[in-house]
């Protein structure tokens, strides 16, 4: 199978390079990541990031054919050749496929992304019933790979200034759950030109997710919650 | 070359769930701490623990500590040390409360408390009827447990070392423990982090096998830089095969798929498990189901064209149910095994999971060596909790569920004792004028190896060789030879070579470092297996089917850098209760 790598050492190379590999799998190579640890045991120069192999840690995050995505959970099968791949796009470029990440982790520390409640905590747990459980669905699971966040035009622009939509859809996780009690100063802290209202719905977010989890819903429910609290 | 060097009160090695909880002690005691992990921390591996954490909070049914406690003893094979086991049960429901007032979203029952469900080995009445005890949240309970515990500590301002891998420990003439080396990945630099106390919390080594559940990080570092510094590893022979790893994949089916009533099936259809265990079911021990499945395949009785994997059916649960408690599972399930478990069942197999033994301590987390007539004296200003730790809670065999049990009792039991020693050792030592020279020889001679082996290479050989020789079913000339082979390839690890030179992100020097740790793993592992002459939990060998408690109640400990092999008493005394006295083990 062949592939089309971005290669850039900044020990070594004046400039960023494609560099192709053509290599023979394995039946028992399914997924794109089985590809690229079979690249490394004969190139080890080539470096990425990679964990868990099975989705759930977000490391392997990559720009595949032009597409966000983690490389553990593309099957091969489904990819047209030669597959190329390039570091998550926006960010500054470390070294190959690995990118400087410390803008996307800023944002998302700056949403104060605990729980907040100052009452004296009960000696067992807090209640909470199914349904305000449930309202955590879909926000909880984010793995914070930066695949949405580095495919939206508006965090591209303004990475210091836009939240962007993973550090957003934290912000509403702790908005939604009934536990917390700082949705005020949350709707403050994001009720700014840029941290929240950046998000023009382009809808990027949402296409990137590998986990099916969607962005933009949780934007335009701090949205909504902002004009609720001025009428 | 002098290093450069930065002092900490303490340093935490690991930012999974042990190393994090520890951190969120030590912050909030005002103590100025660093927490080093080769991956940002919510990549660490708790992040795929997926089915709950085992505590008596008696949501669903009755249920108490002491109960749990039996459960874990006896799921032990009676080889963990019972003070420390009463310790843990006792504490679990505290630490479980503690995670929900951070945050952790449960899921919930109608009244509102936290929804637990059945697991396997644990039980009602000692042993009577499984319990519901595995507290979670869905099927991704270790994702939220871990991502809590990161918000916390940013709430806590603990300081991150993100992409930074620990190499040697650093320890003065007396033996006390002065901190580690460590390598910057973005930049190459190495130096030196000077800690009054240092805390290993690296995880467990599961990459030793060819076919594992355990993620690439997994390779043992704390054990490694334990073992080269002349610490004893204990019962490294005990690994965990998991009864239900997708085949082929390795990738990790909960058993909390049993729990919600799911079973497992050969191909003629039928549920073996009864045969087995006829009470617990297809909610036994985890070394027992792991057993049953490597024996119905052996006997023929596998399902698939090759008859080499077994069915685990679910679908009779009903959409709704899997949906709800199960998601992530159905999602593995459809990419990696390429079936719907709404409507089919998955293909599994025993898939080295967890490592029982590793560096020995005790219940405050405080590792512990042989000195004098003290088979258990701390070594000063060293710590180790979670898989790298053998403490032991989990003797020959861990239960389902409480290894997160143990990540947030044993975390937090290291980080308060910590705090105490930091009170009262309020000065530095100084380091030794060699502090690092080792971890720059290693350097150097990776650096300049010429004709030398793939790191791939060695390591795969290293994989096979375990995987070969020390798997589920353990047979004499098997592990004879094994530990013959695995000196050998010990040997070539000595002369690996890396054609990528460069200083920054240079994986393949970090591999390379991480070969190093896995072999003294490895070693410690097949050696360590040889000399146990009987069965018990999850190592099962052929010439001695018995457990043997006359000659073998013992914890095991090697001495890598010696090759040395000493063993210990277990603690059959526990804190406040009566000793649970080792009995045929029925499920």
């Amino acid at each position: 199978m062949r592939f089309s790598i971005y290669r850039y050492d900044p020990d070594k190379d004046a400039k960023p390079y494609m560099q192709d590999y053509d290599i023979q799998l394995e039946p028992t190579d399914c997924m794109l990541l089985d590809a690229l640890v079979c690249i490394k045991a004969q190139d080890d120069s080539l470096s990425l990031r990679r964990s868990c192999r099975e989705g759930v840690c977000g490391s392997d995050a990559m720009n595949i054919n032009g597409k966000n995505g983690l490389a553990c959970i593309t099957k091969l099968a489904d990819l047209k050749e030669p597959v190329v791949l390039r570091p998550l796009p926006g960010l500054p470029v470390i070294r190959d496929l690995i990118v400087d990440m410390t803008q996307f982790f800023k944002q998302y520390h700056s949403v104060r992304p605990y729980l907040i409640n100052n009452e004296p905590a009960p000696e067992k747990e807090r209640p909470q019933s199914p349904g305000e459980r449930e309202a955590l669905n879909g926000l909880y699971e984010c793995i914070l790979c930066a695949c949405c966040s580095t495919s939206c035009p508006s965090f591209w622009w303004n990475p210091d200034k836009f939240v962007g939509p993973a550090g957003l859809l934290q912000a509403y996780r702790f908005i939604a759950d009934s536990r917390d009690h700082a949705t005020s100063e949350r709707l403050d802290d994001l009720e700014d030109p840029y941290r929240l209202f950046r998000c023009h719905t382009i809808m990027n977010c949402v296409d990137a997710c590998p986990k099916g989890l969607n962005p933009t819903r949780a934007i335009v429910k701090i949205k909504e919650l902002m004009v609720k609290r001025t009428v | 070359m002098a290093l450069l060097k930065r002092k900490f009160d303490a340093v935490i090695v690991g930012g999974g769930g042990s190393g994090l909880r520890a951190a969120l002690q030590l912050s909030e005691a005002g103590l100025k701490c660093a927490v080093l992990s080769k991956v940002f921390p919510t990549r660490s591996h708790t992040v795929a623990a997926q089915g709950g954490i085992g505590a008596s909070l008696g949501n669903m049914g009755e249920d108490n500590w002491l109960w749990h406690m039996y459960d874990t003893v006896k799921g032990s094979d009676y080889l963990g040390d019972q003070d420390a086991i009463e310790f843990m049960c006792r504490m679990a429901p505290q630490v479980v409360y503690e995670l929900e007032h951070f945050g952790m979203p449960f899921d919930r029952n109608e009244d509102g408390t936290i929804y637990q469900r059945p697991f396997g080995g644990h039980s009602q009445n000692f042993g009577e009827r499984p319990v519901q005890r595995s507290c979670c949240a869905a099927d991704r309970t270790g994702h939220a447990m871990l991502h809590t515990l990161y918000q916390c500590n940013i709430r806590a301002q603990t300081q991150f070392f993100v992409e930074w891998m620990a190499l040697d420990l650093i320890l003065d003439q007396e033996g006390h423990v002065l901190g580690v080396t460590a390598l910057e990945m973005e930049t190459g630099d190495v130096i030196i982090l000077q800690a009054r106390a240092t805390l290993f919390a690296t995880g467990g080594a599961g990459r030793v096998y060819a076919a594992s559940t355990n993620a690439f990080i997994n390779t043992g570092d704390g054990l490694g830089m334990a073992a080269r510094a002349g610490i004893p590893l204990e019962d490294m022979e005990f690994w965990q095969f998991h009864p239900t790893g997708v085949a082929g994949a390795g990738v990790l089916i909960t058993e909390g798929v049993r729990g919600e009533g799911g079973y497992l099936l050969n191909k003629n259809g039928e549920r073996f498990m009864e045969r087995y265990a006829p009470t617990m079911k297809d909610l036994a021990s985890r070394d027992v189901v792991a057993r049953a499945v490597a024996t119905e395949i052996k006997e023929g009785r596998g399902a698939g064209k090759d008859g080499d994997y077994i069915l685990l059916k679910l679908d009779h649960l009903g959409p709704e149910v899997i949906e709800k408690r199960l998601p992530g599972i159905r999602e593995i399930a459809k990419k990696f095994a390429n079936v719907d478990p709404v409507t089919d069942p998955i293909p599994v197999v025993p898939t080295c999971h967890y490592q029982m033994g590793g560096i020995p301590t005790n219940y405050h987390g405080q590792v512990v060596v042989p000195k004098g007539e003290n088979p258990e004296t701390p070594v000063a200003g060293f710590y180790a909790a979670g898989e790298c730790a053998c403490c032991s809670i989990h003797g020959a065999n861990r239960l389902g569920t409480n290894s997160l049990t143990d990540l947030l009792v044993f975390g937090k039991a290291a980080g308060d004792h910590m705090v105490q020693f930091l009170k009262e050792n309020t000065n530095h030592k100084d380091l030794p004028k060699n502090a690092g020279e080792h971890t720059l020889a290693r350097l150097a001679r990776l650096e300049n190896q010429k004709n030398g082996e793939n790191v791939y290479t060695v390591a795969t050989d290293m994989r096979k060789t375990m995987q070969a020789h020390c798997g589920v079913f353990r047979f004499p000339e098997l592990l004879v030879d094994g530990v013959k082979k695995i000196r050998e390839i010990a040997g070539r690890a000595k002369h690996t070579e890396i054609k990528d030179k460069s200083k920054v992100f240079n994986t393949a020097r970090i591999e390379a470092l991480e070969l190093d740790n896995l072999i003294e793993v490895a070693v410690a592992t097949l050696v360590s297996a040889e000399a146990r002459k009987e069965s018990r939990g999850a190592h099962d060998r052929a010439d001695y089917h018995k457990r043997d408690d006359a000659n073998w109640m013992k914890h095991t400990l090697y001495y890598n850098a010696v090759n040395r092999i000493s063993y210990k008493p277990v603690h059959l005394k526990p804190l406040s209760v009566e000793t649970f006295e080792p009995k045929a083990r029925v499920y």
